[in-house]
């Protein structure tokens, strides 16, 4: 196993985001967490990479116990790259900088080497033209292609995806999901929140359906979106894949 | 009738003495503008001392915990609401009862270098806030530490987001550099009393040089803030409205321009 989260709880305030959540990751595996907002899908992501604290449960990354309390988690963290909804690049720095801090600050890698890495980086998310643009210059799909540029930069052993074309207008969002789509084909391990159904039919190895801060279903799409075990999953992803099309394979 | 007959005599010698007057200053001009040196250096060395401590205090306020956040909201607190003469007197009278001896332009630098550190501070810590916090959580996620976050991602966003607020903080301290002639050295304030004091005619028009040389030295500050505010520009990384303003009184200034030539064509 690369990843195994077990039995993770987290509570803010009396609300209880998550209520034992557990699963495990293959190496070069694609899962897609699916469910309504506020079932704790994000939350538990940032339960991951313990940017956000678990109450209860422990996550593993290869034999690394992430929640270990002295577990060495930014040398942990630059191994789990992580995709925001909103992109959270860098903006005082260009594209290229943004792609090769990571290399820079966190691995000690010298100017040349990390310049050169960054650009072979940009130059696979299709951006190698724009590497001396500034975020607020590029549009929300070259951002977020930049901000996976940035993850792979630090040749992670995981991506977590949270929603990473939600915040994007519908004709940026294929851009980003090809990129994704290629990743998962070149054996990149990801876990991805989302609601785009195409991508997950395209690529994943499992859906993982969440609610109410549990996994209420977890199977391969096609067993899933045919013959889900419970009604409430059928339900959930008939009404997502007529809200967001499967267009975006 | 007699007093009316007299003040027109009166008012022309007034105007005489004025002109008098300016060709009477000549010879103090050059101990005036060496004085004003002094105050520059002052200006340098507190504004230096301020942007230190101002930047430290700031730090603290947001990433300092409890302990460390309150020691710097303490130390804010006291530098702004202490009168600044008070703070000078301080400083200039306190040291030596402890056996330190400490000279006016010193005891200047540091009451005033803190009380700008506290206003500094705001400036900063004001900048460091409006940064989303999305930077900082995509910073620690792929693996830097706090401090590098701070250092790497943080501050050069805070700093020229604090630009125009320490454009103007230089403008409000410069002027107060003149407050260092309460504790007796020779800026340019002290030199202009003396010549007054020895030449009483002189007083308003010595104050009135004194007056245009701090006009010439905000002038001369606010350009060179507004270049290094050109210099750092980064799209997307201003603060909100400000190029906006900039860029509409350029286009106005630009139709008078050409409303000036059409009026003489």
């Amino acid at each position: 196993m690369l990843l195994r989260v077990e039995d993770i709880h987290k509570q803010y305030g009396k609300d209880k985001v998550l209520c034992g959540v557990s699963f495990g990751m293959k190496k070069g595996e694609t899962k897609v967490i699916i469910g309504p907002s506020g079932t704790g899908k994000s939350t538990l992501l940032r339960c991951i990479n313990r940017l956000t604290p678990a109450d209860q449960g422990r996550v593993w990354l290869e034999e690394e116990e992430i929640t270990h309390t002295r577990a060495s988690i930014n040398k942990i963290r630059a191994q789990i790259g992580f995709v925001f909804q909103s992109f959270n690049l860098f903006a005082h720095l260009t594209a290229l900088g943004n792609v090769r801090i990571g290399p820079l600050k966190v691995k000690g890698m010298k100017k040349d080497a990390a310049t050169k890495l960054a650009m072979e980086e940009l130059e696979r998310v299709g951006l190698s033209d724009k590497a001396d643009a500034y975020p607020a210059e590029l549009s929300g799909g070259q951002q977020q292609r930049v901000s996976i540029a940035r993850a792979l930069a630090m040749f992670p052993k995981l991506i977590l995806f949270d929603e990473p074309t939600s915040a994007l207008d519908p004709e940026l969002i294929g851009e980003v999901l090809e990129v994704m789509v290629s990743l998962a084909k070149e054996g990149m391990t990801m876990l991805v929140v989302t609601h785009e159904m195409g991508f997950a039919r395209a690529v994943a190895d499992e859906i993982i359906f969440m609610e109410n801060g549990v996994i209420v279903e977890q199977g391969e799409p096609k067993q899933m979106f045919t013959n889900a075990v419970h009604a409430r999953t059928g339900e959930f992803l008939n009404k997502i894949s007529e809200l967001y099309g499967e267009t975006s394979e | 009738m007699a007093g009316s007959s007299l003040a027109v005599p009166s008012q022309l010698s007034e105007q005489e003495t004025l002109i008098q007057n300016i060709a009477r200053l000549a010879p103090f001009i050059p101990s005036l503008l060496r004085a004003s040196l002094i105050n520059i250096q002052l200006l340098i060395g507190l504004i230096a001392l301020g942007y230190v401590f101002g930047t430290l205090t700031a730090l603290l306020q947001v990433y300092g915990g409890k302990i460390l956040g309150t020691v710097a909201r303490i130390y804010e607190w006291i530098f702004r609401s202490v009168p600044a003469l008070v703070l000078l007197f301080l400083f200039y009278y306190g040291p030596p009862r402890f056996g330190i001896g400490i000279s006016g332009f010193a005891a200047a630098m540091f009451a005033l270098g803190f009380r700008s550190s506290a206003y500094q501070s705001q400036i900063f810590r004001g900048a460091i806030q409006s940064i989303p916090s999305g930077q900082m959580l995509a910073a620690r996620s792929m693996g830097m530490s706090r401090i590098q976050a701070i250092f790497s991602i943080i501050l050069p966003q805070a700093f020229r987001l604090s630009i125009p607020g320490w454009t103007n903080e230089f403008s409000s301290v410069i002027k107060d550099t003149t407050l260092a002639y309460a504790v007796g050295f020779n800026e340019v304030l002290r030199t202009a009393r003396i010549v007054y004091d020895t030449h009483y005619d002189l007083a308003m028009s010595v104050l009135i040089f004194v007056a245009l040389i701090f006009m010439v030295l905000t002038l001369a500050g606010n350009a060179l803030m507004g270049g290094v505010e050109r210099r750092f520009r980064i799209p997307g990384l201003q603060v909100p409205g400000h190029e906006k303003t900039r860029q509409s009184s350029r286009t106005s200034s630009d139709s008078w321009g050409l409303r000036l030539r059409n009026f003489w064509r």
